[in-house]
């Protein structure tokens, strides 16, 4: 579903992934975890678009579809979504409404017709519920005066109404409470199928407790220097990252 | 992915999309500017000697006037006697008493407009009184207003058929001699409209006017005056696009309001003037002084434009409280791209007790675009508990254009409240991006971001005029952000 080759990416200049290989099938849970400033977000940002960094080498193919030639807004057509570690504010757009152009968007990419009103509502009132957002957030512009925990929130509400193919989540669990950490893995949980991926960008260990991964992965100086499954990021945990990052170097 | 910014310029690029040319004979005068060409002027429109009299007293003292420098806005020495200052549609000399009697191209040029002046015009329940160039073509909804005894008609009918109103209350407002331009446009006016909507009567439709500048090398000299009689309410919807045309065209409107006890004015421009090219050549100078009398208690008026036209805007519609308890508001979005520059805010001047004034201003500016802010709130010595509300917000895209705030408080009671906000943000790329992540298109995000930015504005357009002005911003922003 996802094939990641060799991916070598810069930002002004200043090389970040060095080769990062990763493929992921419809289903699966990969866990990408590693130290600050190994390249995790960045990768995450490469796979959904972020303009600002040059691919100097390798290639993401999604779908068999070259993902790098494709603008966000196509990938996230194609059934690509980043719950951000940070999400921004923009003031002055309705939270609901912009979620409507969201669906649409990708309804239209999709060559579908545009959902109607009263449907849409439906389909946020439901998801509202299980995410437990309370309406007043819904109206309110975009992410503008929430909490840390209500944008992540918000991140996982989004992402259950888009209902992507894969999903990718930076560090979602940072800086959140144990209620709302539940909050966030229950959301990719429910969405988790057989046809369905998740790429789960994350510091801790404490979130695979959640979302239990099938693969764990560890990047650092943008590369996978080691890769296992649940055990080894309760090792990790254990351990710490001295000990795989070692090697790399 | 450094694609990003250059679909940012194909996208910033796009053509003016009203930009025809109606070919129709002019019947126009020769340039220059002179006592015969102000008495010319008059007499084509065969006016009453009062009118030629104020006009040639006002022609008088322009020329004395010296022409005004102190905008922040650049462009070349206008020369007055190179302009034409009297153009109509030949075919219209007697004035057409019904729609087959309107040139068919004329017609055609305000479908291409999306003007709804024939049936839709019902559905949408607008009255319509089309300027194009100079003489009113066609005015719509007479029958339903005269009903009602509101009066809507182009300014000459006004000065044929209620010359009592028209001596009364022109001029009250802004003096012929207030500026420089508002003497010009009270010497050479050409046509416009006038509104009077009588007491208690609250004015059946939404009125609209729709003007467009079509002849070459003509100076455009509307002048519009809305009275509203005591414990009256009306809306007035004024929109405007041209046609693309190489050299500048000089603008200088005049618009009066004067809202009498308890009755309110909702003026509402959206204003889409030919900006100009990529370089700035061609383009509108929009010059215009627009201003209204809250003369009674209780009155309201409330200016809400739209700017998202013309090469320079050079406009500050102002309220001047007399009245007790009277209020008046300032919403504003003006937006500068490629070379536009505005200098365009309010002046909100409290005279009367408990008087109460807001100022919204968000200014946009992207490309080499320039946008000032320049607002004046006094508050006199005689208006007790005075209050004013002023935020005025910002908004940059891309590094060469530029945002400049020019507050001016002047108060003389100290029971006065002025309160003053002020911001200016860049569009982040990182706001695209999110929006851009969720399946937005590029275009569509940076819209998103914008009109979130003006909302507070958008709210107060009449429900069409805001789907309107929605459009308009977006098209004249395309690809503004790289």
């Amino acid at each position: 579903m996802l094939k990641i080759e060799n991916l070598h990416a810069e930002i002004d200049g200043k090389p970040i992934l060095r080769g990062i290989n990763l493929t992921v099938r419809p289903g699966e849970v990969h866990a990408i975890m590693g130290p600050n400033g190994s390249g995790k977000s960045t990768l995450a940002y490469l796979i959904a678009g972020r303009p600002g960094y040059t691919v100097t080498q390798g290639s993401i193919h999604y779908r068999d579809k070259d993902l790098l030639a494709l603008a966000p807004e196509e990938r996230a057509g194609e059934g690509v979504f980043l719950a951000f570690q940070y999400p921004i504010e923009i003031p002055g757009v309705n939270n609901v409404y912009m979620l409507k152009a969201a669906v649409n968007g990708i309804r239209k990419y999709r060559g579908l017709d545009e959902v109607g009103a009263v449907e849409f509502l439906n389909l946020v009132k439901t998801k509202t519920k299980e995410i437990g957002l309370t309406d007043n957030l819904l109206n309110r512009p975009v992410n503008q005066g929430f909490s840390g925990g209500e944008k992540k929130r918000n991140e996982i509400f989004q992402m259950s109404v888009l209902e992507p193919s894969l999903g990718i989540l930076d560090e979602t669990d940072s800086g959140l409470d144990i209620d709302a950490l539940k909050v966030v893995a229950d959301g990719v949980n429910r969405l988790r199928s057989p046809e369905r991926a998740f790429v789960v960008v994350t510091h801790y260990q404490r979130l695979l407790d959640y979302i239990v991964p099938d693969y764990v992965h560890v990047l650092a100086q943008g590369q996978i220097v080691k890769s296992g499954t649940r055990e080894l990021a309760l090792e990790l945990e254990a351990r710490g990252y001295d000990w795989v990052t070692a090697d790399a170097a | 992915m450094a694609a990003a910014s250059s679909e940012v310029h194909e996208l910033l690029n796009r053509k003016y999309d009203a930009g025809f040319y109606t070919d129709i004979e002019q019947d126009q005068a020769p340039p220059g500017l002179n006592e015969d060409i102000v008495r010319l002027i008059s007499s084509k429109k065969n006016e009453p000697a009062w009118m030629l009299e104020w006009r040639l007293r006002a022609f008088e003292r322009w020329l004395k006037m010296p022409e005004p420098k102190w905008s922040h806005v650049h462009y070349p020495e206008i020369d007055f006697q190179a302009l034409s200052y009297y153009s109509a549609p030949k075919s219209n000399k007697d004035g057409p008493k019904s729609l087959d009697e309107v040139d068919p191209k004329l017609l055609e040029a305000y479908k291409k407009l999306g003007i709804p002046l024939e049936e839709q015009k019902m559905l949408a329940g607008v009255a319509v009184d089309a300027v194009f160039d100079s003489v009113s073509v066609h005015t719509s909804f007479k029958d339903k207003l005269a009903a009602k005894g509101v009066i809507f008609c182009s300014f000459s009918e006004a000065v044929r058929e209620h010359p009592e109103l028209v001596r009364k209350y022109l001029g009250s407002v802004v003096p012929q001699a207030d500026n420089y331009y508002a003497a010009l446009n009270s010497a050479v006016f050409s046509d416009g409209s006038f509104v009077y909507i009588p007491k208690n009567t609250r004015c059946p439709m939404e009125l609209s006017t729709y003007f467009r500048i079509n002849a070459m090398n003509t100076g455009q000299f509307e002048r519009t005056l809305v009275i509203a009689d005591v414990g009256s309410y009306v809306s007035y919807l004024e929109g405007c696009t041209a046609p693309q045309r190489d050299e500048n065209q000089l603008h200088a409107a005049v618009v009066e309001l004067i809202a009498l006890d308890d009755a309110q004015i909702k003026y509402s421009t959206v204003q889409n003037w030919y900006p100009g090219d990529e370089e700035g050549r061609g383009g509108i100078y929009n010059f215009v002084t627009k201003r209204g009398d809250c003369r009674g208690r209780n009155s309201k008026i409330s200016w809400t434009q739209v700017e998202t036209g013309s090469a320079i805007t050079w406009k500050y519609p102002s309220c001047v409280l007399k009245g007790e308890n009277s209020v008046g508001e300032f919403y504003s979005v003006a937006v500068t791209h490629h070379r536009q520059q505005a200098d365009t805010g309010t002046k909100m001047i409290h005279l009367g007790r408990n008087t109460r004034s807001t100022i919204i201003s968000k200014g946009i500016s992207a490309g080499r675009g320039q946008n000032a802010y320049r607002g004046l709130v006094r508050i006199a010595k005689s208006a007790e508990n005075a209050r004013n509300y002023t935020q005025c917000d910002s908004l940059l895209m891309g590094n060469q254009c530029g945002a400049h705030t020019f507050p001016y408080i002047e108060v003389r009671n100290n029971t006065a409240k002025v309160e003053h906000e002020a911001s200016t943000s860049k569009i982040s790329e990182d706001q695209l991006f999110y929006l851009r992540s969720r399946g937005i298109k590029d275009e569509d995000a940076v819209n998103l971001v914008v009109n979130g930015f003006c909302k507070e504005v958008f709210k107060e357009l009449p429900m069409e005029f805001a789907v309107e002005a929605q459009k308009l911003l977006s098209l004249t922003l395309e690809g503004a952000v790289g």
